[in-house]
């Protein structure tokens, strides 16, 4: 056995509450993708079409989203759009091998973190 | 003597879907800061304003190019994560198979709701 060899097996520690930034970024990302392809997109669809049919349907969903449940709800949504946004920025500079080292690629994880929850939290301001 | 040459693995389609994914990310970024900045300089207030943003013929073909490029990059994220859970064939086809009918539903949906009255 030589000195250099690492113990094995290693045991990682998956607990979503103890993941570095760049795996929260990660598991983020997924789960905000599949849940804007169901069921946030359908939803969009949904009012896209209900707001462009008739005044009825437009007044309607105006003053539905003026309710404040319904506005948090929408930023809900709002937030995994930008995380998945911002997330995916950084995935395609990784990609281009900027910032891939080590402590570079854990800082833009954090900003990652940061700037979708500030997206939110200015368009929420900006709406309210 | 004729050397083995045949690839063994892959049919190669993981590089194009790979590089699709992230063309049609740059696609909906692009259209995501357009679009924000669209409605925050012009806010639609009656159905009318939104019916003439949305019918206009630049923003109304962005809006199909953008909806396009998510459904194909919807599909091969849903698949990503359709492989990496649902190991037994039949259940991934399955899976995968209501991934795709329920994607070329939207695409049909959008196009209709964009071109309809």
């Amino acid at each position: 056995m030589s000195a250099a060899q690492k113990p094995r097996p290693k045991y990682y520690d998956l607990n979503l509450a103890h993941l570095p930034p760049p795996g929260l970024v990660s598991i983020f990302h997924r789960v905000s993708g599949a849940l804007l392809f169901f069921p946030i997109l359908p939803a969009l669809l949904y009012l896209l079409q209900a707001t462009l049919g008739s005044d009825e349907g437009f007044a309607r969903w105006r003053d539905f989203f003026n309710e404040p449940v319904a506005k948090l709800a929408a930023l809900g949504a709002i937030w995994l759009y930008a995380h998945h946004f911002f997330a995916g920025i950084r995935y395609l500079l990784l990609d281009l091998h900027i910032g891939i080292e080590k402590a570079p690629a854990r800082t833009s994880a954090v900003v990652v973190l940061v700037l979708g929850l500030l997206a939110t939290l200015l368009i929420g301001w900006r709406w309210w | 003597m004729k050397r083995y040459t045949r690839t063994p693995v892959g049919a190669h389609y993981g590089l194009g879907d790979w590089l699709l994914q992230r063309l049609t990310a740059v696609v909906m970024a692009l259209y995501t800061v357009f679009a924000l900045a669209y409605v925050v300089c012009y806010p639609p207030h009656t159905r009318a304003d939104w019916k003439a943003m949305v019918s206009g013929g630049f923003l109304r073909l962005f809006t199909m190019l953008f909806i396009a490029a998510l459904l194909y990059h919807a599909w091969v994220g849903m698949r990503d994560i359709l492989m990496d859970y649902l190991h037994a064939t039949g259940v991934r086809l399955a899976a995968q198979s209501i991934v795709a009918l329920v994607l070329a539903f939207y695409l049909i949906w959008s196009a209709s709701i964009l071109w309809g009255k």
